[in-house]
């Protein structure tokens, strides 16, 4: 074939694009369902209310509170332990074959699939710490899910930070811990923030690792304490899909909408510090 | 070139490497009190290493070794002093200029600041006498609240003299400070350094010779990793010993 270069180019164009829009076309499907079959059965009271008669009636807000603790459990024991892990990484640690190995590890963790964290969790923390089918356990479950991705995309944050501002701090006399708090940190944590609540955001729509260590399958309370067991909407929405017979189809729809609405709420919090971030970085 | 003073500083038999590259070789020679010294030769020649072995920024590098001993004030850097120690007392300031990402008041007390100064008016004293110092004062007096950033090149690189002013060393290093900018940046930037000189040992190394020539005391040529000459600077520009140093000068290699 003897094509022009024009031609060959407007080919090639016209697949990239096309590619494009394979790309669009399920994400903008899966919401034009939830929407319009979900958005029906939302209102004040389904968000507010505990679910009544084996759950084909009623509200689905335990396992709405129930997701954000496991969430918010998560963040609160990942990050910090992921942001340490990074700075170690990319501050302190000398090219080795231990950070090598720590390297590889957090690749591998990344890679494990959500079902085996789930046992994981089960092994360690409802059995062996004792800490039974609990918040607790589900939390640490899913922390250490989050670890790789908030350790990952800490690193790159960090390494973003030019060397020359390290070096022209370290330059006055000034240690490195300092220069790591002051001038490292502060510029790096937009950055941290927003990988980190991608990362977490993700683990918010996971049913593997919570079905053995926190899900109930009907609590129609709110938990008590962090030694509680929870509802959780990705294991809620599973039950009444599979589970339960005689579901209105409206409350299974209503509920994936409120998962991935509460998701996308949380994406776009990321969204809003990066755009503010970039706006506001000097270099 | 009366040496009264003890020298400020020795370096003795330094030699520093990289992997298998020898980037300085069996450097002895001394640097006076309140002297600048001006430092030139070719590109390789080591003067950069030779810079970072001072205020030990060096020891970020992993694949650097260094034997010999460099003193300062008769005390040996990198045995008998710490790294933050030796840097607060012999600072750098880099070939680019690098405000960090803060105001320009911010940038000149970040250093006071991390020294432990906390007091507001002691520090707004330590930043006006510094920018004054570095000739940035008049320029920048009105916004010291806005981004050390936004200044030109030439205010950059003075402000980072300031900054460098701001904890009080004992002497300053310049990497090729006037690198990246204009001739009247640079003019600016040497008449702060010839005013910096009745208080501060300052070294200079630059890839311009008449920069060397303009405001050095005394001018060493390093070439290869080794120190070819260092004498007074009318002395190596008109007769050099060397004729290295001569085919350097008339621009014959480099």
């Amino acid at each position: 074939m003897n094509l022009s270069p024009q031609t060959k180019q407007k080919i090639a164009f016209t697949l990239l694009g096309l590619a494009a829009v394979i790309v669009i076309v399920p994400v903008a499907l899966i919401l034009a369902i939830l929407i319009k079959r979900g958005l029906p059965a939302i209102s004040w009271q389904f968000l507010t209310e505990m679910p009544r008669m084996g759950m084909r009636a009623g509200g689905i807000f335990p396992a709405i509170m129930g997701t954000l603790c496991l969430v918010f459990g998560a963040i609160g024991v990942a990050l910090p332990l992921g942001v340490l892990t990074a700075i170690y990484l990319v501050e302190y640690a000398r090219k080795s074959w231990w950070t090598r190995m720590i390297e590889i590890a957090i690749v591998n963790l990344a890679g494990v699939p959500s079902v085996v964290y789930g046992l994981f969790g089960l092994g360690l923390f409802v059995i062996f710490f004792q800490f039974g089918s609990s918040i607790l356990a589900g939390s640490l479950t899913l922390a250490i899910m989050e670890l790789p991705v908030i350790i990952t995309s800490s690193k790159e944050a960090l390494m973003s930070v030019p060397r020359s501002f390290r070096e022209a701090s370290l330059a006055l006399g000034v240690s490195r811990w300092q220069t790591i708090r002051h001038v490292v940190l502060p510029n790096a944590l937009p950055g941290i923030l927003t990988g980190s609540i991608l990362g977490i955001s993700r683990t918010a729509g996971e049913t593997a690792p919570i079905l053995f260590t926190v899900a109930a399958f009907y609590l129609p309370r709110l938990p008590k304490s962090v030694f509680d067991q929870c509802m959780a909407l990705p294991y809620h929405l599973y039950v009444l899909s599979t589970q339960v017979p005689n579901v209105k189809q409206a409350l299974q729809y209503g509920t994936a909408l409120v998962l991935v609405g509460m998701i996308f709420l949380l994406n776009l919090v990321a969204i809003i510090i990066r755009s503010r971030m970039r706006s506001k970085k000097q270099w | 070139m009366v040496e009264l003073s003890p020298p400020k500083i020795v370096v003795e038999n330094l030699n520093i490497r990289y992997d298998d590259v020898r980037a300085l070789k069996d450097l002895n020679f001394n640097v006076k009190e309140k002297e600048i010294l001006g430092v030139i030769g070719p590109a390789n020649s080591g003067k950069t290493s030779f810079l970072r072995a001072l205020n030990r920024l060096n020891d970020l590098d992993l694949a650097c070794k260094m034997s010999g001993s460099i003193l300062l004030n008769g005390k040996d850097i990198n045995r008998e002093m710490d790294a933050e120690e030796v840097r607060k007392k012999v600072t750098m300031v880099f070939a680019l200029p690098i405000p960090l990402p803060m105001s320009i008041f911010d940038n000149v007390a970040y250093g006071p600041r991390r020294h432990g100064v906390k007091d507001r008016k002691k520090l707004e004293e330590i930043v006006e006498k510094s920018l004054q110092a570095a000739f940035l004062w008049d320029e920048v007096k009105d916004r010291l609240s806005s981004s050390g950033m936004k200044l030109s090149g030439g205010q950059q690189q003075r402000l980072c003299i300031a900054r460098t002013l701001a904890v009080e060393p004992e002497v300053i290093l310049y990497d090729e400070p006037c690198s990246g900018l204009d001739p009247i940046s640079t003019a600016k930037v040497e008449d702060a350094m010839r005013e910096l000189k009745n208080r501060y040992t300052q070294i200079l190394v630059t890839n311009n010779v008449k920069q060397a020539a303009r405001v050095g005391d005394r001018v060493a040529f390093f070439l290869m990793g080794e120190l070819v000459e260092i004498d007074g600077t009318n002395r190596l520009f008109t007769a050099p010993r060397d004729k290295r140093t001569n085919d350097y000068l008339t621009g014959r290699f480099g």
